[in-house]
């Protein structure tokens, strides 16, 4: 094979189960969850690589990965079917010392170092495949070289009240940073650690080495390399990152998400040209809209028939809305089938699944309502009532 | 399979003068993100053919940004795939481009000779339909037949014709009696598709007697006294399901439209295992604003609607501006209309600009056409 050396090779962290979105997950990792009408969360960062100029990513799975190594596949739809390189699925495997899941983040790129050494690169950028953002990983390598880091961390400004749920970095003026606080009470800095690391190759087997010696450790980024490189004096640096960019780990955090791209100035925006998200498609045909059909302040993809009304929604592909359906403030994932005079408000609806007629899911979506989520190829029978804030599955 | 496909990609180009002036027939943009050879190819690819040539003359740079290598019809193989058959005129003006179906067969001799396929389906790319090939194939072996010409009852007077077209007569056999061109104006006739299955020793060898008898119509010289003499087995297969056939531009307005009927989208996309393949472009979904009115439409993703969309047809990235009003249209891809501007039975090609405030009306029968790129 002919060798090229890449300069960034990026670890996508697509494992996790995601036990937070329940029902939604129960058959897929939480990477390959549908968002956005015809996308999928990992799209997000794989797009992100390519858009940033990075062609070879290592893909980590570990949680029920069928789906999401299907929708992978070889990587054509984000071009990332390469002579050399390209995109390729890490699940854990069985070595000469024996085989073991992938323990924690760390662990996972350690038991990958071999992959990461084929392509000889400067640095390594690591991701996680549940965020939603469009980001260019480039300017972030450029940052980390000029500052001559041994590891970058990109951080975004959360508001102070917020600041206890995430890795919480405080910096100097030059944007070093001098202490990591996981989750604290009483958060002294806004920057948010997003998840998305630069660490200069050599540095980061060295600490992954060291790290796996240690059988104290739970080998894990946030809890361990970063604090212990910190306490090192490595050189760490904040890149801050300024632009839509949410966690969807959650039901709400995911809904809300989806409404982001709703609106006639709409926080999250995937229309035009550049910096296009890229999503593996199946073949179907331009969406139809009825005669009597109401579609208002919607996201629809193709394959959808809408015959009956649609508000403040987020349709994928494959769709079937009949007359006198009713759909408003819900997500639906694609190849569902919604039967005359049912009523679908503020739900998620995965893929597969049938509201029969006249059934209602969910309710207004009002100061005290939750959101109903009904899981993949669930049959909703005609008339049935699914209670808002409902988990159901199959 | 046992079987490869020849596309003709620019015989129809003259009956459609206004779509065709930058790109072939085989590129003409059709229900929203297709374009004409889509139904051809795909009905290739989903009867098991893996090895298509497309021959192709003039006005091909649309068609090869549309074919990429194939991948999108999954026709990026290493042995088959798509071969395109460019004109073969060398630069010291040997050769010259093929004016008809007979020279275009004969510029293509070196793709049937070195094909091992016994059988080829040839195809135009004027039909509009979903076919299942294998079963014309499985037919047209089991006759025995030379040549298996799929055939389609229609009713003349709804097909806006500019050229003329194979009318068929079979005896109960389907063993092919009569073969006239002509251009039929009223009742019911069975007309051939320009969708056929060949034996391609048989085709080599008519190729090779026409070239040396110094034919020029494949239709009239070859097809026609064969079957009058009746010196080969020519057959008719009549296909059954939805078809529509553009040979103008109010035929192709008119075959547009059918799109909105639930007969043609589900004789067209909803067949099972028998997807229409196309060139994926990566456009986010359709966005519905606040305020917009759809109905009675098919609409293809990355279109931002405010406005008013009524009876029409709207391909990837169309903009409809608030007060907009778009009735019975076509508007292409990328077409972008301002606001309260007001449109009536408008083809638009691909990156039209319809200024605020327009108001453009043309009729069913007589569609008013707006050139590519043009600021109105």
């Amino acid at each position: 094979m002919i060798f090229r050396k890449k300069e960034c090779v990026a670890m996508l962290l697509a494992g996790g189960q995601g036990s937070r979105l329940y029902a939604l997950t129960k058959k897929t990792a939480k990477p390959a969850v549908r968002f956005g009408g015809k996308y999928r969360i990992i799209d997000f960062t794989l797009s992100n690589c390519v858009n940033s100029g990075i062609d070879t990513v290592g893909v980590l799975t570990q949680y029920q990965p069928l789906v999401l190594n299907e929708y992978i596949g070889n990587g054509f739809p984000w071009d990332l079917d390469r002579a050399f390189g390209g995109v390729m699925i890490l699940p854990p495997y069985q070595g000469q010392n024996g085989a073991d899941w992938y323990k924690g983040t760390a662990n996972a790129i350690y038991q990958n170092m071999t992959f990461i050494d084929r392509y000889d690169p400067d640095y390594v950028l690591i991701l996680s495949g549940d965020h939603i953002y469009k980001m260019d990983y480039d300017k972030m390598l450029d940052f980390h070289k000029k500052k001559g880091a041994d590891c970058t961390i990109a951080v975004i400004d959360v508001p102070i009240e917020e600041a206890s749920r995430f890795g919480i970095m405080s910096t100097n003026e030059d944007g070093s940073i001098w202490k990591f606080s996981e989750k604290p009470k009483n958060p002294d800095s806004t920057k948010a650690s997003m998840g998305i690391y630069i660490f200069n190759r050599k540095k980061l087997e060295e600490y992954l080495i060291a790290d796996e010696a240690d059988p104290a450790s739970s080998n894990d980024f946030g809890k361990n390399i970063i604090p212990t490189m910190l306490q090192k004096g490595e050189k760490m640096f904040a890149y801050p990152f300024s632009g839509y960019w949410k966690d969807v780990g959650t039901i709400s955090s995911l809904w809300e998400a989806n409404m982001d791209l709703l609106g006639s100035k709409p926080a999250l925006d995937l229309s035009g040209e550049d910096w296009r998200i890229f999503a593996r498609h199946s073949a179907d045909a331009p969406q139809y809209v009825g005669s009597r059909a109401r579609v208002e302040n919607s996201y629809i993809t193709e394959g959808c028939e809408i015959y009956g009304t649609v508000k403040n929604s987020v349709v994928g592909p494959g769709v079937k809305v009949m007359y006198g359906a009713f759909v408003e403030d819900s997500v639906l994932m694609g190849d569902t089938v919604i039967e005359a005079g049912a009523t679908v408000k503020y739900s998620i609806i995965d893929t597969g699944v049938t509201v029969g007629a006249g059934a209602t899911v969910g309710a207004d979506r009002d100061a005290g309502a939750a959101i109903a989520v009904v899981g993949e190829d669930v049959n909703i029978t005609a008339g049935a009532v699914v209670e808002p804030g409902a988990m159901l599955s199959e | 399979m046992n079987v490869a496909g020849l596309i003709f990609a620019n015989i129809h180009d003259r009956s459609l003068p206004e779509l065709t002036q930058v790109r072939n027939m085989a590129s003409v943009p059709f229900g929203g993100r297709y374009r004409l050879i889509d139904f051809t190819l795909s009905n290739m690819v989903n009867s098991g053919i893996t090895k298509v040539g497309i021959i192709t003359h003039y006005n091909y740079q649309s068609l090869l940004d549309h074919l990429g290598n194939g991948k999108d019809w999954d026709l990026a193989r290493r042995e088959g795939g798509i071969k395109l058959i460019p004109p073969n005129v060398s630069a010291a003006g040997a050769g010259h481009l093929p004016s008809s179906r007979l020279e275009s067969m004969l510029s293509a001799i070196d793709f049937i000779t070195h094909c091992n396929e016994d059988y080829l389906v040839l195809s135009d790319c004027d039909i509009i339909c979903n076919l299942d090939l294998s079963d014309v194939i499985a037919a047209h072996a089991a006759s025995g037949a030379d040549v298996t010409f799929v055939t389609k009852r229609v009713d003349a007077s709804g097909m806006y014709l500019s050229e003329s077209v194979g009318c068929v007569k079979a005896d109960e056999n389907g063993r092919i009696t009569e073969f006239v061109m002509k251009r039929p104006t009223d009742g019911v006739v069975n007309i051939y598709t320009n969708i056929m299955v060949v034996t391609r020793e048989y085709l080599i060898s008519m190729l090779s007697d026409a070239a040396a008898r110094g034919y020029t119509s494949f239709f009239h010289d070859v097809i026609a006294h064969v079957v009058a003499d009746g010196t080969a087995n020519y057959r008719a297969y009549e296909y059954e399901g939805w078809y529509a056939y553009v040979s103008s531009l109010e035929g192709y307005f008119n075959a547009s439209m059918k799109l909105l009927t639930q007969e043609a989208r589900d004789g067209l996309f909803a067949v099972a295992n028998r997807p229409v393949l196309t060139k994926v472009r990566n456009s986010s979904p359709t966005k519905y604003c606040e305020g917009a009115k759809v109905t009675d439409s098919v609409v293809a993703d990355g279109c931002i609607i405010e406005g008013t969309v009524e009876n029409s047809i709207l391909f990837r990235g169309v903009k409809v501006g608030r007060g907009t009003v778009v009735k019975n249209c076509i508007l292409m891809q990328d077409t972008y209309t301002g606001s309260d501007a007001e449109l009536n039975c408008i083809v638009t090609d691909k990156n039209v600009v319809i200024r605020d405030g327009r108001c453009l009306s043309g009729c069913e029968t007589m569609p008013i056409f707006i050139g590519k790129g043009r600021y109105v």
